[in-house]
C-alpha cells in the first residue's frame, strides 16, 4: 500500500481542496487562488515523483477496499499514458490557477469557482487513473457535471445557462451510454478491472456483443470529445471563464473521449466497424471545425471550432488502427492542451483588456501589447503546424499516416487530400486570428486603452509557449522518453519505431505540409474581402444549426410527448382516478377466480343464530340509507353510518373479539363528535326539485355504470370473504403468539401483548403516524379559512340571541350559557368516572380486554365531554389540556422504553416483565410493556384531543372568509378613532 | 349460515362504500372511506374465522392450548386500523373544510362539473 498512497493523495487532494474552497470568504479571492495552485502543485509533484516506477513500463496499483461484501474496491491504476495524462491535468491545472487569480473579477464568488475547479480537476484525475471500468464513468459523470456548474458560473446570463445546460445534457446523456458500454464490456470480460479488460481484447473483438458495445462506448467518447454530430455543445461552452475554456474545454476533460479512445484502443481497435465509425467523425469533425473556425466572430469560438477540428483529428488517427497513427494521436493531444491553452488564455487577455471578443472590433493590438502578441503568434502558428513548434511535429506524423493504406477503401484513399485541406483551412484561421487580431489600424471604438496584462497573468502562457518552443526544436531532449513511457503503456509489444526528428529529409509529409501552408496563407488571402463583410456563421451552413436541432429535440420530448402523454393517459379529475382503481381491483381479484374457479371449504358451519341475521339487516339498511342519504342528509348519514359501526362493534364482540368491540365502540363516539364538529363549517346542500330533473342522460349513465361497479365489487368482496371463511383455518405464526403470550409477554391478553410486546415496533409505526396526523390537522387548521356561507353564527345561536335582544332583562348570550344546563352538569360529573374507567381500561389492558388504545381514546372522550359541557372558554379557564405535550411525553416515553431494553444489550423494544408482590394489593404483574403501552395511552388522547380541540377552536376565533364575496366598503376606523 | 351472512354484510358495506368513493361531493366520500374501512376491517378480522366464545385471553396459563382461543393476529391488525383510520377521517375532514373554504365548492374536484 506503501506505493499506493500517493495515487490515493492525487486523486483525493483537488476533492479536499474544493470542500475547504467552500468554506472560504466570498471574497477570498487570493486564498482560493492560493489553494487551487498548491493543490495542483501538489498534484503536480506527487505525479512527477511517480515517473520512475512507470517511466519503464511499470503499473502502479492503489485499492482502497470499499463495499468488501460485494466485491467492490476503490481501485487507481497508473501507467506511462495516464502519468502524462496526469501530469497534464495537474500541470495545466497549477498554470490556469494561477491564470484565474488575474482573471476573475474581486466582485465575482472566487471562492466558489475555485471550489468547482478543483473538484472538476479530482474528477479528471479519476478519470485517468481509474483502474475500474465502472469507477472511470463515475468520475466521467462527475467532469459532466462539473463542467456545468463551471460554464453556468456567471448564472445570471442567460447564455451561459443554456450553454451549461446543453453541455450537460449532450455529455451526460453520453455518459450514460457510455455506462451501458461499460457494462457490456465487463459482461464480455467477466470484470471490470482494466488491467483484465486491458488482456482480453480478442476476446472482446470476437463477440457477438461487440458492435452494441462499440457503439455504446463511442457515443460516450465522441459526445465527451464534442465529435461531429455532437460537436454543437461546445463552442455554447464557451460562455464560460477564459479559464475554464482553457482548461476543461481545450486541454482537459474534451480530452477525456479521446482519452477513453486511447485507453481502450487495444481492446476495441483493428477492426473494420472501428476504422468506419471512428474515421468517419474523425475526418468529418476535423474539416467540418476547421472550416467553421475560419468565419468565427468571436476569438472564442475561432478557437473552439478550432479545438474540435484537432480533436476530430486525433481521433481520425486513433481510427485509423495502426501504432503509429496510435502514436501520433498521443503526441498531439499533449501538443495540442499546450498551445490550445496558451491560445485561450492569451483570448482571455485580450478580452480584459478591450472587453470584447469580437475579431471585427479588435485589430492593430501590437502595438499595445507586444509580449502577448508575440506569444499568441508563435502559439498560433504551433497550432498552424508551422515547423520548429511542436504542432509541427504531430502534423507530420498525421500526414505520414494519411498516406499511409490503412483499409483500402475510397475513403482511405482520399484521406491524404482531406488532411492537407483541413491543414490549409487550419493555416487560415490561424492567419486570420494573428492578422486579425495583432495587426492592422489601431482599434477604434474600445472602451478603454488596453495595456500588457500583470506579469503573473501572462507567465502561464510565457511557460506553455515555452513548451511549444522546447518540443518543437528539441523534442529528443523533451518529450521523447515520456511520449515513449506512454506509447509503451497503450501499445505495448506491437510499440512501432518512430522518430521525433525535425528534419526526416524532402518526404510525401512534408511536400504535404508545404503546399497546406501555402494552400492555406492563399485560402486566407482570398477570403479577404468575405471576411471584411463581418457576417456571422460560415457560409454555405449558416443555417444548419447543432444548437437549434438540439432545442427542438428537447422541446419535443420533454414538453409536447410528455404533454401529450398526459393528455392521454391523465387526468385531474379525482372520480375517474377512483373508478379506474375499483374497476381494475375489481378485474385483477376477477381473473384469478375466472382461471382457477372457486369452491366452497369445507370447515363446518357455525349453528344459525335470527339475532345475527336480524342484526345485519339493520345494518346492511344502515349502510345503504348512508350511502343514499350523504348528499342531502348529511346528519341522517352520519347517525346511519354510526348505526352501521355499532353493527361491526357487536360483531366483533359476537365472534370472540372484545378488544376491538371496546377500541371500534370507542372510536365511534369520537368519530361522531369531530364529524358534528366538522359539519358547523360545511355549508348545508339544498336539495331543489331541478336537481333531479335536470340530470342528464350522460349522469344517468355515470350513475349506472357506478352502480355496476359497487355491487361488482360488494358482490366480489362477498364471494372472497365466504370462501374463506368456509375453510379450515392453516397454522400460522398465531400458534407461536397465543403459546408464548404468558411464558415471554407475561400477558392473558394475547392481542395486547402483540401489540406492545411481540410487535411492538409496528405499534411504535402506528403511534408516530397517529402523532403526525394530529399535527397536520392542527396546522392545517392554523390558518383555516371557513367557506363564506358558514361564517356567520349557527342558525339556533342567532334565534337564541335574537330572543336575548328582545327580551329586556337578558343579555346576548344568556340562552346559550343556559342551554342544556343539565345534561352539562351530569357530563361535568362524570368526568371522573370516566376517567377511572379509563385508567381501569389501561391498568387491566395486559390480561384483559383494554389497553393503551382503549384507554386513550376513553380519556379523550373524558376530556371532550367537558369542552362540549361547558363551552371551549369555561373549560380552559379551568383545566388546561396540553395535547402536544401529551402527544410528545407519549412518543418519548414508548421510544425510551424501548432504548431501555437496549442498554440492557437486547434489541430495541425488547420488554421485561416481573411480578410484584405488593403489600396488600398482592401479585401485580410489572412489565416493561406496561411503559410502552403508557406511551400509546398519551399519545392516543394527545393525538385524538388535539384533532378535535383544534376543530373546536375555530368558533372561537373570528373567522375570516376564505373568499369574501365582493369588495364591502369598510368603515375607516383611524379616523373615528381620531 | 353465519358465515354467509357475515360474507354478505362485507359485500353490502363495500358496496355501499365504493358507491359513495365514486360521488362527487366530498362528504359524500367521507362517508363512503367510513363504510369501507368497516368492511376492510371485518374482512381483516374475518381471515382468522369466526369463533364464538373463544376471546384469545388466556385462561390457563400453565398448559396453553391454541384450538381453544381465536387467532389473535388478524384481531391485533384490526385494532390498530381502527384508531389509524379515525385519524383518517379526520385529515381528510379538516382536508374538505379546507378545500370548501378555498375553492367555494365541495366537489372533489375543487370545481363543479360542466353539465
Amino acid at each position: 500500500m506503501s506505493s499506493g498512497l500517493p495515487l490515493l493523495a492525487i486523486v483525493a487532494l483537488p476533492f479536499i481542496g474544493s470542500l475547504v474552497a467552500t468554506f472560504l470568504r466570498q471574497d477570498a479571492r487570493n486564498g482560493a487562488a492560493f489553494l487551487a495552485g498548491a493543490v495542483a502543485l501538489c498534484g503536480a509533484i506527487l505525479t512527477a515523483f511517480q515517473y520512475p516506477a512507470v517511466g519503464r513500463g511499470g503499473v502502479l496499483h492503489a485499492t482502497l477496499s470499499w463495499i468488501p461484501t460485494l466485491g467492490l474496491d476503490f481501485s487507481l491504476r497508473m501507467d506511462g499514458f495516464t502519468w502524462l495524462f496526469s501530469m497534464l491535468v495537474t500541470g495545466i491545472g497549477f498554470l490556469v490557477a494561477l491564470y484565474a487569480r488575474y482573471y476573475m473579477s474581486p466582485a465575482d464568488p472566487v471562492p466558489r469557482f475555485f471550489a468547482f475547479l478543483l473538484a472538476f480537476m479530482g474528477a479528471m484525475l479519476g478519470i485517468v487513473l481509474s483502474g475500474n471500468l465502472i469507477q472511470l464513468v463515475f468520475f466521467w459523470e462527475l467532469t459532466s457535471l462539473f463542467s456545468f456548474l463551471l460554464i453556468g458560473y456567471w448564472h445570471h446570463n442567460a447564455s451561459a445557462r443554456d450553454g451549461a445546460r446543453m453541455a450537460l445534457t449532450v455529455t451526460a446523456t453520453g455518459g450514460l451510454c457510455l455506462l451501458v458500454g461499460v457494462l457490456l464490456l465487463g459482461h464480455i470480460v467477466g470484470s471490470y478491472d482494466l488491467d483484465k479488460v486491458l488482456a482480453s481484447g480478442d476476446l472482446v473483438r470476437d463477440s457477438s456483443l461487440y458492435l452494441p458495445t462499440l457503439i455504446l462506448v463511442l457515443l460516450g467518447a465522441l459526445t465527451k470529445s464534442a465529435q461531429f454530430p455532437f460537436h454543437f455543445w461546445l463552442p455554447h461552452a464557451m460562455a464560460a471563464p477564459t479559464p475554464v475554456s482553457a482548461y476543461l474545454h481545450s486541454a482537459t476533460m474534451v480530452k477525456a473521449g479521446v482519452f477513453l479512445l486511447t485507453l481502450l484502443w487495444p481492446v476495441l481497435s483493428g477492426t473494420e466497424a472501428w476504422f468506419y465509425i471512428v474515421v468517419t467523425a474523425g475526418l468529418s469533425t476535423l474539416l467540418l471545425g476547421a472550416y467553421s473556425a475560419i468565419f468565427q466572430q468571436d476569438l472564442k469560438g475561432l478557437l473552439a471550432y478550432s479545438t474540435i477540428s484537432h480533436l476530430g483529428l486525433i481521433t481520425l488517427l486513433l481510427g485509423l488502427g495502426s501504432p503509429l497513427a496510435a502514436v501520433a494521436a498521443i503526441f498531439h493531444t499533449m501538443n495540442h492542451a499546450t498551445f490550445k491553452a496558451s491560445l485561450f488564455m492569451a483570448a482571455g487577455i485580450i478580452d480584459h483588456e478591450t472587453s470584447t471578443r469580437d475579431i471585427r472590433r479588435l485589430s492593430g493590438l501590437f502595438r499595445f501589447m507586444p509580449i502577448t502578441a508575440t506569444l499568441a503568434m508563435v502559439a498560433a502558428a504551433a497550432m498552424a503546424g508551422v515547423p520548429l513548434l511542436n504542432g509541427f511535429l504531430s502534423k507530420e506524423m498525421f500526414f505520414a499516416e494519411a498516406a499511409e493504406s490503412h483499409v483500402d477503401s475510397l475513403l482511405d484513399d482520399s484521406l491524404p487530400y482531406f488532411a492537407m485541406l483541413a491543414s490549409a483551412f487550419s493555416v487560415a484561421y490561424s492567419l486570420r486570428f494573428i492578422h486579425g487580431v495583432f495587426f492592422g489600424p489601431p482599434p477604434t471604438d474600445l472602451p478603454r486603452t488596453p495595456h500588457e496584462p500583470p506579469h503573473w497573468m501572462r507567465f502561464p502562457i510565457e511557460l506553455l509557449v515555452l513548451v511549444c518552443l522546447l518540443v518543437g526544436i528539441l523534442p529528443a531532449m523533451t518529450i521523447k522518453p515520456f511520449l515513449a513511457a506512454a506509447v509503451r503503456a497503450v501499445l505495448g509489444p506491437e510499440t512501432p519505431y518512430y522518430s521525433l526528428a525535425i528534419w526526416h529529409g524532402f518526404n510525401e509529409p512534408l511536400l504535404m505540409s508545404v503546399i497546406a501552408l501555402a494552400g492555406g496563407i492563399i485560402l486566407y488571402w482570398l477570403l479577404q474581402g468575405y471576411l471584411a463583410k463581418g457576417i456571422e456563421g460560415p457560409p454555405l451552413m449558416r443555417r444548419l444549426k447543432g444548437q437549434r436541432i438540439f432545442e427542438r429535440v428537447l422541446v419535443e420530448v420533454s414538453w409536447r410527448w410528455a404533454r401529450s402523454l398526459e393528455r392521454v393517459f391523465g387526468t385531474q379529475r379525482l372520480q375517474p382516478q377512483l373508478r379506474l382503481l375499483v374497476a381494475f381491483s375489481v378485474v385483477a381479484a376477477l381473473w384469478p377466480l375466472y382461471r382457477h374457479g372457486i369452491e366452497v371449504g369445507s370447515r363446518p358451519d357455525l349453528a344459525f343464530d335470527p339475532a345475527f341475521l336480524l342484526l345485519w339487516i339493520v345494518g346492511g339498511l344502515c349502510a345503504i340509507g348512508a350511502a343514499h342519504q350523504a348528499k342531502f342528509h348529511r346528519l341522517a348519514a352520519m347517525v346511519l353510518v354510526g348505526g352501521a359501526g355499532l353493527v361491526t362493534c357487536i360483531t366483533f364482540v359476537w365472534f370472540s373479539a372484545p378488544d376491538l368491540a371496546i377500541t371500534q365502540l370507542l372510536v365511534e363516539i369520537v368519530t361522531t363528535v369531530l364529524i358534528l364538529l366538522g359539519l358547523r363549517w360545511l355549508p348545508k346542500r339544498i336539495e331543489t326539485a331541478s336537481d333531479d330533473l335536470s340530470m342528464g342522460i350522460r349522469a344517468r349513465m355515470r350513475r349506472a355504470r357506478d352502480l355496476m361497479l359497487a355491487v361488482a365489487a360488494g358482490a366480489g368482496m362477498s364471494l372472497i370473504v365466504y370462501a374463506m371463511l368456509t375453510r379450515p383455518l392453516p397454522d400460522t405464526v398465531s400458534r407461536y403468539f397465543v403459546e408464548n403470550a404468558y411464558a415471554e409477554g407475561g400477558g392473558r391478553n394475547i392481542v395486547n401483548v402483540i401489540l406492545v410486546d411481540f410487535r411492538g415496533f409496528d405499534t411504535f409505526g402506528e403511534i408516530v403516524v397517529l402523532a403526525v396526523v394530529a399535527v397536520t390537522v392542527f396546522s392545517l387548521l392554523r390558518r383555516f379559512r371557513p367557506a363564506p356561507e358558514s361564517v356567520e353564527a349557527p342558525e339556533q345561536q342567532q334565534v337564541q340571541d335574537a330572543y336575548d335582544k328582545a327580551q329586556p332583562d337578558r343579555s346576548v348570550g344568556d340562552t346559550l350559557a343556559d342551554y342544556l344546563t343539565i345534561p352539562s352538569i351530569i357530563m361535568q360529573w362524570l368526568f371522573p368516572v370516566i376517567g377511572i374507567v379509563a385508567v381501569y381500561l389501561f391498568l387491566r389492558g395486559h390480561d384483559l380486554p383494554g389497553g393503551g388504545f382503549a384507554a386513550g381514546v376513553t380519556m379523550s372522550i373524558a376530556l371532550i365531554l367537558q369542552y362540549m359541557a361547558g363551552g371551549t372558554r369555561w373549560l380552559e379557564a379551568r383545566l388546561r389540556v396540553l395535547p402536544i405535550r401529551w402527544t410528545g411525553l407519549g412518543l418519548l416515553c414508548a421510544a425510551f422504553t424501548g432504548l431501555g431494553a437496549m442498554v440492557f444489550g437486547y434489541p430495541f423494544l425488547t420488554s421485561y416483565f416481573q411480578y410484584l408482590d405488593l403489600p396488600v394489593i398482592g401479585k401485580v404483574p410489572a412489565a416493561s410493556a406496561l411503559l410502552f403501552d403508557l406511551g400509546v395511552f398519551a399519545v392516543v388522547v394527545g393525538a385524538t384531543v388535539l384533532v378535535l380541540i383544534a376543530l373546536a377552536h375555530q368558533s372561537l376565533r373570528v373567522p375570516r372568509a376564505a373568499r369574501p364575496p365582493a369588495p364591502v366598503a369598510t368603515p375607516d376606523l383611524t379616523k373615528e378613532n381620531a | 349460515m353465519m358465515e354467509l351472512i357475515f360474507a354478505l354484510a362485507v359485500g353490502v358495506l363495500t358496496a355501499s362504500g365504493v358507491w359513495l368513493l365514486l360521488r362527487p361531493r366530498t362528504f359524500q366520500v367521507i362517508i363512503g372511506l367510513s363504510l369501507l374501512s368497516y368492511a376492510v376491517n371485518l374482512f381483516i378480522f374475518g381471515m382468522g374465522r369466526l369463533r364464538i366464545g373463544a376471546p384469545p385471553v388466556l385462561e390457563n396459563v400453565e398448559a396453553v392450548d391454541p384450538a381453544l382461543y381465536a387467532d389473535p393476529l388478524p384481531q391485533a391488525l384490526v385494532l390498530t386500523a381502527i384508531v389509524i383510520s379515525f385519524a383518517m377521517t379526520a385529515l381528510f375532514l379538516v382536508v374538505l373544510l379546507a378545500s370548501r373554504g378555498l375553492t367555494g365548492t365541495d366537489h372533489v374536484d375543487g370545481r363543479e362539473d360542466a353539465r
